[in-house]
């Protein structure tokens, strides 16, 4: 087990508020090459916290493993008061639809429209919004949200990045979740459309009250959308605080991460 | 010595293989009486499946039949037994050529497009949306695929047994003035239930194994877009290889029955 006294930590833990994610000393290695080396994080209602770390340096073998996709060697991940770890496929299933996540690549299914992407979804969770949802008013709605009603016959294929990015949010946002998990938000997209996806993503977490949990390593989408932050180096949760604290720290592993 | 160590390691290999191949079709096997049943899914593989292939093997089942007839027809009256032409054609396209010959058609056709397929989806984190959002992609793309293929190849091999045995009656006809009905009368005097039966059931096993190699090799593709490349290219060899070992098995089992 980590010493908690390892993490640089510069903002004090805010004890009050309702903690939706807590992951506590999570290892994860692939044969020599150890990834996670015990990473602790916690997610607070309501907020956004950024986490950034150089690539390769296992932010998304962390998020992946926090929903499931990949198994952690050890360690804990608390979702909403459930272990996911021990969870079985159903309750995970049921769980994840509280859960949005936006890849880093949008991961739209390419041979289905963009009203059938959003349908997806929905169409398998009927449960959770009860009888007599009308899936089509749905779908415009959100799609109107993120600016693209008009896109909801295209395919795919036919999108720029990033409409192929809104598009995928949207589909995220249908199944009106508590928490977002987004990989890599703005990564490939031109700075104009980077900052339009980061007004839309706060634009969101304002309508839906969402909690944010953001994977970047772009210092101004970091800046701008931050609530507070977590600094990944080495597997491990090496400082942590608000974009403004972060900065003012002499560490150099730290100020590393804010050279421009 | 390096000869002897890369044929261990390709033995090897080829045990990993085998085992990986029947870990995924236990699991089919599992998943597939699961709920819930992806009913429209099916049907629309089955009409992609079929569809995709339909021209191909109509084509291919003609020309055999006509080749067939056109090689064997001069070596037949070399020793006065021409009149056995529809019977020796009706036997050698039921029992073996159609099946096996329509099924390495789709084996190229199937097997690779459904590798091609699944790969992109896993390597543009397709099949990782699917799971994230409660849906699980084993059962909607998997299942569906392989029970697809496992129904319409027995259709897909009569279709081009048909056509076949029409191809030869044309070369009969125009070259041996035979009528429509004393070469079809003369095909199913020739034929019984030790010729059909063995043939259906042999070729749902065909159609088996294409989706199922088809779907191993996309469903667990690495390494990007060469990935895909190989996966696709995998799965046509993997599953013609399987189409001949079955058809060993199903040659050699009905053998059995015969001398009982």
């Amino acid at each position: 087990m980590r010493e908690d006294k390892d993490v640089l930590t510069v903002t004090k833990p805010l004890e009050n508020r309702e903690v939706v994610i807590e992951i506590k000393d999570l290892r994860k290695s692939f044969g020599d090459n150890h990834v996670l080396n015990g990473f602790n994080m916690r997610l607070y209602k309501g907020e956004n916290l950024v986490i950034m770390g150089k690539s390769g340096s296992g932010k998304s073998v962390m998020i992946k493993c926090l929903i499931g996709l990949m198994k952690a060697d050890s360690g804990s991940i608390n979702v909403m008061g459930k272990d996911i770890r021990t969870l079985d496929q159903t309750t995970l299933d049921d769980l994840r639809t509280d859960v949005g996540f936006l890849f880093q690549g949008s991961a739209l299914y390419d041979s289905m429209t963009v009203r059938e992407n959003l349908e997806f979804p929905l169409r398998r969770h009927m449960n959770k919004f009860g009888e007599g949802l009308d899936t089509e008013s749905l779908v415009l709605e959100t799609l109107g949200n993120v600016g693209l009603a008009h896109t909801v016959n295209m395919m795919p294929s036919e999108l720029s990045g990033g409409m192929k990015r809104r598009v995928a949010l949207a589909r995220t946002l249908i199944m009106r979740p508590k928490i977002i998990l987004y990989d890599e938000p703005t990564s490939g997209l031109d700075p104009i459309t980077s900052k339009e996806i980061i007004e839309l993503m706060l634009s969101i977490q304002q309508k839906y009250k969402t909690s944010s949990l953001i994977i970047t390593h772009d210092v101004d989408c970091a800046r701008v959308i931050a609530d507070r932050m977590i600094l990944l180096v080495d597997g491990i949760d090496y400082a942590e605080g608000t974009f403004k604290e972060l900065l003012k720290v002499t560490d150099q592993k730290v100020k590393a991460f804010f050279k421009h | 010595m390096m000869a002897k160590a890369q044929i261990t390691e390709g033995i090897k290999d080829f045990l990993i293989q085998i085992g990986e191949l029947s870990h995924f079709a236990g699991r089919f096997l599992r998943e597939a009486p699961k709920r819930p049943f992806e009913f429209n899914e099916l049907l629309r593989q089955c009409y992609s499946v079929g569809n995709r292939s339909l021209t191909l093997v109509g084509i291919t089942g003609f020309i055999i039949g006509l080749v067939l007839t056109l090689q064997t027809r001069p070596t037949l009256i070399e020793f006065g037994a021409v009149s056995w032409m529809p019977n020796m054609v009706g036997i050698s396209i039921v029992r073996e050529i159609g099946p096996v010959v329509i099924a390495l058609i789709c084996a190229g056709r199937v097997a690779s497009g459904i590798g091609a397929e699944l790969g992109s989806m896993r390597v543009t984190e397709q099949i990782d949306a699917m799971e994230v959002s409660g849906t699980n992609p084993f059962k909607y793309l998997v299942v569906t695929r392989i029970a697809a293929t496992t129904l319409m190849v027995p259709i897909l091999v009569i279709l081009g047994d048909v056509l076949a045995l029409f191809g030869s009656y044309l070369v009969e006809h125009f070259k041996g003035d035979v009528s429509f009905q004393l070469f079809f009368n003369k095909i199913f005097s020739s034929l019984d239930f030790g010729d059909l039966i063995p043939a259906t059931v042999k070729s749902f096993f065909f159609g088996f194994a294409i989706g199922l190699v088809g779907c191993f090799k996309g469903y667990n593709c690495k390494k990007g877009t060469v990935g895909v490349g190989m996966a696709a290219n995998t799965a046509v060899v993997m599953a013609s290889m399987l189409i001949f070992i079955l058809d060993f098995i199903a040659v050699f089992v009905s053998d059995i029955f015969y001398e009982l």
